[in-house]
């Protein structure tokens, strides 16, 4: 899914295929003079969860509404701070830890804006999103539950 | 109306899409819920806790007292993970 408002291209990608990072960031600012700041956030698969090892995730998403879920907050990020671009990219497949899982690229022409439009898309990201993961480990497999704290990093956005 | 699960409430009803026809009675979100929970105990287990059910309308998400009038495709699914 891709589209551009006010000069900036936004890029929703949902794929099993890992991503580069340095080569989105290329893709982002290439025959750019405007942007002045990217941030990059990307998420792996880690081993420690808890008391329990993690051998394998795996991810699984509601296609249709991914994309579109990603892109109302993509657009709701575009209306409150003046970015240059957004790419989103989440991963869905089987991972072992140390393998990436989603990558948030935000563009803009000073830091603040590309820092906190980068941490509201991944806390909407991850209490909003339709994805879901199971885990692996010694003990068997079982669906990871939502954990209170990513709400509650959601809700700190939320306007009155 | 086309329903589809997903990650344990798929596995909980084992299967991951239907075709339904609730009766005209069953207007909102929390009744199609208990409506599919009469169904058999499949749905009865994925909906044992109503309340941590998410719920979308044609992509989008709703809360439990939504209509589901007009509703094309009705998904359920378990506090999203994702990130």
């Amino acid at each position: 899914m891709t589209s551009s408002a006010a000069n900036c291209p936004v890029a929703i990608r949902i794929q099993e295929d890992d991503f580069d990072i340095a080569r989105e960031i290329a893709v982002l600012t290439r025959s750019r003079t405007d942007i002045g700041a990217v941030v990059s956030f990307s998420g792996l698969c880690r081993a420690d969860e808890d008391s329990s090892k993690i051998a394998a995730l795996t991810l699984e998403h509601y296609p249709g509404m991914a994309e579109e879920e990603i892109k109302r907050h993509v657009d709701e990020a575009m209306s409150r701070w003046p970015l240059n671009g957004v790419t989103v990219i989440h991963r869905v497949g089987r991972f072992r830890p140390g393998q990436n899982i989603v990558l948030v690229l935000t563009a803009s022409q000073h830091r603040r804006a590309a820092f906190e439009a980068a941490e509201f898309l991944m806390d909407y990201l991850k209490t909003s999103a339709p994805f879901w993961k199971k885990e692996e480990s010694a003990t068997g497999t079982g669906w990871v539950e939502a954990h209170a704290r990513d709400d509650e990093a959601a809700a700190r956005w939320t306007r009155s | 109306m086309k329903v589809k699960y997903f990650a344990w409430v798929r596995e909980r009803i084992g299967k991951a899409e239907e075709m339904i026809e609730p009766p005209a009675t069953v207007r909102t979100v929390e009744e199609l819920i208990a409506w599919l929970s009469g169904q058999n105990e499949a749905y009865a287990y994925a909906f044992e806790k109503p309340k941590i059910i998410r719920t979308a309308i044609d992509h989008a998400h709703v809360k439990a007292d939504a209509t589901i009038a007009g509703a094309r495709e009705i998904a359920f699914f378990p506090p999203m993970t994702g990130g």
